[in-house]
């Protein structure tokens, strides 16, 4: 159990008997081991602000439904016809109207006191120690640390097996990825929220931060984290088929961990850089690059293509005998690297290396009986990313 | 509105009628009875046949869009994919979304304005018979359109029944020319729906019914039919932008043309939230006419719910971005639409205090459609409580796009809209099928629907907050157990409402005779005529004093 969950438990044992109770809900040990009641306290101050604002606003709401609902059900019993009651003649008042109009005004104001109050705060990105830019693509979170020239791509890595039922699930079942956005804590952090494509949403309870992001144009948020550990979240915008598959994980470090983090992490994507360079020098073989080919594909392309290729008819076009596939080498190059405009297909330049795209060109031209036996080099690609540059 | 004095009573009225009727059953083009076979459903222009064809059509449409709602909840029954791709969920909520909207619900409310309101201010039919006509015929094409589209190649609309673009242009199904045709045949249907109402009930009130006297479902229709008017051609206009930016090369809605995707938010929102009312004022006016017959007692602050009804029609058109918070508002709108929001709370509020205050010292029955009356104060209440949590900004961005947000709409739709229209059908069915239901099974009907229908939408509560979006086919573990539950709240809740079809058919085929008035404290020119309503009423105007 990280911090995350600890949070859920603890908060549990606050919330649960209250809304059981008064929501008639019983079956507590249900409710108390999966601890999923109610909005979470989260780790910072603002999250912690925000989760008083519903608490607030919800014990006005039961109170007031106490008070209606008692009176109404107490008439119901009282004034019953079968109990002998005549109806009584009234059918208006201007003191009561004017009663009930004002004391619900007068609570409004009460709660649109903090709410703004709450709203000025989260709405100040200004005075950032840290700036990231979160991109939001079909179906996966782009992280890019501004100051400190360093991305990275976080895609889910929960296993289609599990999903489908084939193999027990693990914990993090849908929550989990490959890359997570790591954070230092006590500073303040600036989100910079953008898409690639669909409008998706960046949301991670614990943080109370949901920024949709739009393609095109660019949001702003802002989060400062209390406690070190490991927040998840998902999308939370419907961004097409995939929208329930996009979740975020975010790991908050001491800031001397993470600043030891961003440097092996420099580190660890020159090394990338460096092999990506010598791969151009290479000559790969076919059974090599079909090999790979087929590890990126059923990562990145089968999802709208298909693990068989077919695609889906009428929505992603197929692969297996496609003309694209069978065609012009150069061509399918093209597409893959630069995606199709006015169309569902992304642009994969920036998303794969060098070696890793090679190889999936040439998995698309021989696998499912493509049989073109052509083995596209990284240096190829190299060649076209410099010609259409 | 005890104050309506109907000049002939009752009885003589029916008399009269009846006499009418056995002297000269064809007296002439004005007076002839039924036509026979199915031109009288196809060519009709009577106002109560063509409010049963639209209450038929609509819960037709109730069963498919809830059969929809089934595969939903059956593929979230657990955890993992298990029934459905997930394309073709999103397909099903997108479908269940715009079929119980658009065909369950605000048919049912026109079906209802057809039926009752001729019969409530005493008017002959409704003004404008052959549109009446065009505007229910229209619906079916449409809904085929939107049905049929499921079955092309690519499959129906998958982008949500708010169809956010660039998911609804650039990247939907080559379908989205049928769905954008069905929107346009479906805001035809309304807006001329609406007109009828207006003309109807402006013009053609019984001498004596003054503005102030009409019943208040006549005024919530009238009030909702201008609504639609207003923002009917929004929707129209946010769809055909669609259709040219995926089809024809603009760019409205995509930033690399100069345009801005969340410009169609702001536009359909502008729609959308005064189409929320749209679908629960004339649920006011239904609970407002059963509510005092069953507590024998005169509506509290008839006045007060006139006005308060206008204002939420009015506030409705400040309120369009609390849909739109995490959007990237500018801090002083974000501020502006939760003020906005909260204030509709108050005359919601005023509405909710005259009905509780009309039950007070009443003398209160409880038949089947006092029930669901009764039902909808508490349920459609719970709805506003949680819709006031969503007003406030802060709160909303944690409760945004979840399971929250779901419970919410569906206690105000289901609980609220479905239930008073349930409500409405046992109220006025003696009236227009001249049986007694069976109110046994309708009271069987009843406490099923209303205990699934919590263990359906209480617990998404519980699954929002605890921070599951909604529109997802599968979900994190955490999630299980509520699921299940919600899941069999749901099949028994779908289950339920094949008991209110087989008491409509029951009392469509017959059972004990209802009488003109068949509820004791019941007010209104509707009762004074003979249950069923003859083919033609109020030929001659009654006089209302």
């Amino acid at each position: 159990m990280d911090n995350f969950e600890g949070g859920y438990v603890r908060l549990s044992k606050l919330t649960t008997p209250l809304i059981a109770s008064v929501l008639g809900i019983v079956s507590t040990p249900l409710f108390a081991q999966q601890s999923t009641l109610n909005m979470t306290e989260g780790v910072t101050g603002i999250s912690n602000t925000v989760y008083n604002l519903h608490m607030t606003i919800l014990y006005i709401c039961i109170a007031i439904a106490v008070i209606v609902f008692g009176i109404m059900f107490w008439s119901l019993y009282r004034h019953r016809k079968s109990q002998g009651a005549i109806a009584a003649k009234f059918h208006e008042s201007t003191t009561v109207e004017i009663i009930w109009t004002a004391i619900p005004i007068v609570i409004l104001i009460a709660m649109a006191i903090p709410s703004t109050q709450a709203l000025i705060l989260m709405e100040d990105t200004s005075e950032a120690d840290i700036t990231i830019q979160i991109t939001g693509s079909q179906w996966k979170w782009h992280y890019r640390y501004f100051d400190h020239d360093l991305e990275f791509y976080s895609r889910l890595t929960t296993s289609q097996a599990e999903i489908n039922n084939e193999v027990e699930k693990q914990p993090y079942y849908l929550k989990e990825v490959d890359n997570p956005l790591v954070l230092p804590i006590n500073k303040k952090i600036r989100f910079l929220v953008t898409a690639d494509d669909v409008i998706h949403s960046w949301w991670v309870p614990a943080f109370a931060v949901k920024k949709d992001a739009n393609p095109g144009f660019i949001n702003e948020a802002w989060t400062k984290i209390d406690t070190p550990g490991t927040y998840r979240g998902q999308c939370a915008e419907l961004c097409g088929k995939d929208h329930g598959f996009m979740p975020i994980v975010v790991t908050a470090l001491e800031p001397e961990a993470f600043d030891d983090w961003l440097a092996q992490a420099k580190i660890t994507a020159n090394q990338q850089l460096q092999a990506e360079q010598q791969s151009l020098t290479k000559t790969m073989d076919m059974p090599t690059m079909m090999t790979l080919g087929e590890t990126v594909y059923n990562r990145t392309c089968a999802a709208c293509h298909q693990a068989g290729g077919q695609g889906i008819p009428g929505a992603f076009p197929a692969l297996k005998n496609s003309p694209v596939a069978l065609g012009d080498v150069n061509k399918h190059i093209n597409i893959v690297l630069q995606g199709v405009p006015g169309t569902a297909m992304a642009a994969f330049a920036k998303q794969l290396t060098k070696k890793e795209l090679a190889a999936v060109i040439t998995y698309e031209r021989n696998a499912w009986d493509n049989n073109t036996g052509d083995i596209v080099q990284p240096a190829q690609i190299d060649t076209a990313l410099t010609n259409s540059n | 509105m005890s104050d309506i004095k109907i000049k002939d009573n009752a009885e003589q009225m029916i008399n009269s009628t009846s006499d009418l009727h056995h002297a000269d059953p064809h007296q002439g083009a004005e007076h002839h009875g039924a036509p026979k076979g199915y031109k009288r459903w196809l060519f009709s222009t009577n106002h109560k046949d063509i409010g049963s064809l639209y209450l038929w059509f609509s819960l037709t449409m109730f069963f498919i869009g809830g059969a929809m709602a089934m595969i939903i909840r059956a593929e979230l029954f657990q955890p993992g994919l298990q029934l459905v791709e997930p394309n073709f969920f999103n397909q099903m909520t997108t479908s269940h979304g715009l079929i119980m909207v658009f065909g369950a619900v605000m048919p049912a409310f026109v079906g209802l304005a057809n039926w009752m309101l001729p019969l409530m201010i005493g008017a002959p039919d409704m003004a404008l018979p052959r549109m009446n006509n065009w505007s229910f015929w229209i619906l079916p094409f449409a809904f085929s359109l939107l049905l049929l589209s499921l079955f092309t190649e690519g499959g129906g609309p998958n982008f949500g029944w708010t169809f956010y673009p660039p998911l609804s242009t650039k990247y939907s199904p080559d379908s989205t020319a049928m769905f954008v045709f069905s929107v346009h045949l479906m805001g035809i249907s309304s807006i001329m729906g609406a007109i009828n109402v207006i003309v109807t009930i402006l013009n053609m009130r019984a001498p004596g019914m003054t503005m102030m006297k009409m019943p208040m479902f006549v005024w919530t229709w009238l009030i909702t039919a201008f609504l639609l008017i207003a923002v009917m051609p929004v929707l129209a206009g946010a769809v055909t932008m669609i259709l040219t930016d995926k089809y024809f090369g603009t760019s409205f809605f995509d930033a690399a043309g100069g345009g801005d995707p969340v410009l169609f938010q702001h536009i359909f929102w502008f729609f959308g939230h005064p189409e929320v009312y749209i679908m629960i004022l004339p649920s006011f006016g239904i609970i407002s006419a059963i509510i005092p017959t069953f507590a024998r007692k005169q509506l509290f602050g008839y006045h007060s719910m006139v006005y308060a009804t206008a204002s939420i029609a009015i506030l409705s058109f400040t309120v369009w971005a609390h849909h739109m918070f995490t959007v990237g508002l500018p801090l002083a709108a974000e501020l502006f639409f939760m003020y906005c929001t909260m204030l509709i709370s108050v005359p919601t509020g005023v509405k909710i205090f005259n009905w509780v205050s009309t039950l007070w010292r009443g003398s209160i029955t409880f038949e089947v459609p006092m029930l669901f009356s009764l039902a909808f104060i508490v349920l459609f209440t719970i709805g506003g409580f949680s819709g006031l949590m969503l007003a406030i900004t802060p709160a909303d961005f944690q409760y945004h796009d979840t399971y929250f947000v779901v419970a919410h709409f569906h206690y105000v739709l289901v609980t609220g809209a479905v239930f008073s229209i349930m409500a409405a059908a046992y109220y006025w069915l003696p009236k227009w099928t001249g049986y007694m239901f069976n109110e046994r099974l309708g009271k069987w009907h009843f406490w099923c629907s209303l205990i699934s229908v919590n263990i359906l939408f209480f617990p998404m509560h519980f699954l929002g907050l605890a921070g599951m979006p909604r529109r997802i086919p599968d979900y994190a573990l955490q999630f299980a157990d509520i699921n299940k539950i919600v899941s069999i709240g749901g099949f028994m809740f779908g289950l339920s409402q094949l008991l209110f079809v087989a008491v409509v058919i029951m009392a469509v085929r017959g059972g004990q005779k209802a009488p003109a008035k068949p509820w004791e404290g019941a007010e209104g020119l509707e009762w004074t005529v003979p249950s069923p309503a003859p083919y033609h009423t109020f030929d001659t105007p009654p006089e209302v004093k």
